[in-house]
């Protein structure tokens, strides 16, 4: 009898999420156009070849049925270039806005649990993280560290982008704080851990969501950035370093060339319009209050 | 009779509660800008002293290995270069480099021998102040006045339309909407002549007050404005939209309807404030945000600013001009913050209440 009830919202939750995904045609779209990119960006290389060695006899040359998006200044295929491309973007990126979002989470439910000192030094680091202009900032720790490993860079990238978040998940938590199930809990002598995880997260997930994905474009803008500009020495294979390559070999100057830096440069926008329309479905998605059940 | 003096001494009571909690607004704001520039000057200190591999340590050993200078000779090169003491103990280095920074010593530049930073900075932050000011007044203006219309018109076409133009520019990065500025003006269809639009000025043309000084500098400015226009213009357009919606459906301008006051009346007196309150937290975000960005835009368009010194210096390496250049942006940052928070505080009427916001 339980098992049935369970089946039975569950069944109804993907209805009520199949009717939000209809009447949201952007948000779909957006969902569609992510799905896409990390197909084209996972599954592609294993399908269209790398094409990375110089070609004289076909430099620069404008689309054609072989070549969908033209050549660059090598002479090498750039529709081969954007599929291969995109991996490491995309990993840096996702990896950047899933630390930023750990640590906003953290911060900010600690913030608001604790109160007092600790919260007031953990909002104090918060405006200060939040003021500091982040672009310079990497910029100049790019040129101390040396920023070779994806790693490193990703690991910098969360770093810097967690404070807004952390503002908004504390004034969640904030008003959380006071509901009835939040200080039954507490009642119960469950540890703050416990309720962080098990009372807390669960009604933040939109907040997360949406948060993680915007980060993600944050950590795209500032990646692609700091390539363009040469202060990032990354692997040859990445959107970035086609744009920062197409700029210094002056692609931008002729008709025929100019596609093999408009090609990278719809990627990163095609990429990063469709997460911020996903963002807005997630709004929808994982508010519970338009699910039912 | 009797009401009226203790009313008017609750009032001054009331005004005196005001006048504390704005100074302690004021004193929050203050004391947290100070404690921004103080933090990041520290970092900045550990960076350029302490790390391993710093530049200091790397100068004096690039001085005794490569010139053959003695480590004394080495010591004093690098102590005019960097402005520290560098036999006197770290914590008073530290608490030199901070009083040299207050004085606005940045040390000198390592790649123009004798250049002072504060020389460099001096020469080129005008022209960023300039172009990026004008550009967030511009798009702040545009963007209260388009976001009003798409909410009086909320439904139609032009909103629609208004909403798609809004997301997809400031989706794509700014600098990237750079570029494709050059490409399709300036290359395709060849509207800019992207050769003598570069830089701040055209040759031969000096910084005075005259009308021509004014036009060349615009002109060579045109394009990194409309792009920090493109750039942050949506933000400001999807906000006041929401604002605008959200304060046209509270009760107190349906009554003002119901009263028959004129709809430009509502929209100035009623709506303006109070819609507007928003996007003051936004534009704290947005300075930051298009000033740092500033090294991407005047890359990209040549323009001779302090964001394309700081990225020739980073390029170059040359630590001190970066370590001014980084301070000087976020010191500029940060008080285009305080003044963002100070008209907030000015425009919102219940700031007194709260004591500034959380």
């Amino acid at each position: 009898m339980g098992e049935y009830t369970h089946h039975d919202a569950r069944h109804g939750r993907w209805v009520a999420r199949w009717t939000l995904l209809r009447r949201n045609p952007g948000g779909a779209l957006g969902l569609a156009g992510v799905l896409s990119i990390v197909a084209l960006v996972l599954v592609g290389p294993l399908i269209v070849p790398l094409d990375a060695a110089t070609h004289l006899d076909r430099i620069y040359q404008p689309p054609t049925w072989n070549y969908p998006l033209g050549t660059d200044s090598q002479g090498r295929d750039t529709f081969s270039q954007i599929v291969h491309g995109g991996r490491s973007l995309l990993w840096v990126a996702a990896a950047a806005a899933a630390l930023s979002t750990a640590i906003a989470v953290a911060l900010g439910s600690l913030a608001a649990l604790a109160g007092g000192r600790t919260g007031g030094l953990i909002m104090a680091a918060t405006d200060i993280v939040l003021t500091v202009p982040h672009f310079p900032l990497l910029a100049v720790l790019a040129a101390f560290l040396r920023l070779q490993s994806e790693t490193l860079l990703a690991v910098i990238l969360g770093l810097l982008s967690w404070p807004t978040l952390a503002r908004a998940v504390r004034a969640q938590v904030l008003s959380l704080k006071s509901r009835e199930f939040v200080e039954a809990a507490q009642a119960l002598g469950f540890g703050r851990g416990h309720i962080i995880a098990h009372e807390i997260l669960p009604n933040l997930r939109s907040y997360v969501a949406i948060s993680f994905v915007l980060a993600t474009t944050q950590a795209l803008y500032a990646q692609v950035g700091l390539v363009f500009l040469g202060l990032v020495p990354l692997a040859s294979q990445h959107w970035g370093v086609m744009i920062q390559y197409g700029w210094a070999r002056g692609a931008i100057f002729h008709s025929d060339s100019v596609y093999s830096i408009l090609a990278p440069i719809g990627a990163i926008a095609w990429l990063k319009l469709s997460l911020v329309s996903m963002a807005g479905l997630f709004d929808d998605m994982f508010n519970p209050r338009l699910l039912g059940t | 009779m009797l009401l009226i003096p203790a009313m008017s001494q609750t009032r001054t009571a009331a005004r005196r509660v005001t006048a504390r909690a704005w100074n302690s607004y004021l004193l929050r704001l203050v004391g947290r800008a100070l404690l921004t520039i103080l933090a990041v000057s520290t970092f900045t200190f550990f960076l350029v002293r302490l790390m391993p591999g710093n530049p200091v340590d790397v100068f004096i050993h690039d001085q005794i290995t490569t010139y053959g200078q003695t480590y004394e000779q080495a010591l004093e090169q690098a102590r005019g270069l960097f402005a520290l003491d560098l036999r006197a103990p770290l914590s008073v280095q530290y608490l030199q480099y901070l009083g040299n920074l207050m004085r606005g010593d940045f040390g000198q530049s390592i790649l123009s021998p004798g250049t002072p930073v504060i020389a460099i900075i001096g020469r080129f932050l005008p022209w960023t102040l300039f172009s990026v000011g004008l550009a967030l007044m511009l798009s702040f203006a545009l963007g209260v006045a388009l976001g009003m219309l798409m909410a009086y018109r909320r439904g139609t076409w032009l909103d629609h339309a208004l909403t798609v133009f809004a997301t997809v520019t400031t989706v794509i990065p700014n600098y990237l909407l750079g570029i494709l500025l050059l490409v399709f003006l300036g290359v395709q269809t060849r509207i800019i002549d992207i050769a003598a639009i570069r830089g701040s000025l055209s040759p031969g043309v000096q910084p005075e007050v005259s009308l021509a000084f004014l036009l060349d500098a615009l002109y060579h400015a045109a394009l990194p404005i409309v792009t920090y226009v493109l750039a942050t213009l949506g933000g400001w357009m999807l906000t006041m939209k929401a604002s605008t919606l959200a304060v046209l459906g509270e009760d107190y301008v349906g009554f003002a309807r119901a009263r028959g006051l004129p709809d430009r009346r509502i929209a100035v007196a009623y709506l303006g404030r109070n819609a507007l309150l928003p996007l003051f937290t936004q534009l704290t975000i947005a300075v930051g945000f298009v000033v740092g960005g500033s090294a991407l835009i005047e890359f990209v368009f040549n323009y001779q600013g302090i964001g394309f010194v700081l990225y020739d210096a980073t390029v170059r390496r040359d630590y001190p001009v970066m370590q001014g250049v980084f301070l000087v942006i976020t010191v500029a940052v940060v008080l285009a913050n305080l003044l963002a928070d100070l008209l907030y505080g000015w425009i919102d009427p219940r700031i007194d209440l709260r004591e500034g916001r959380g």
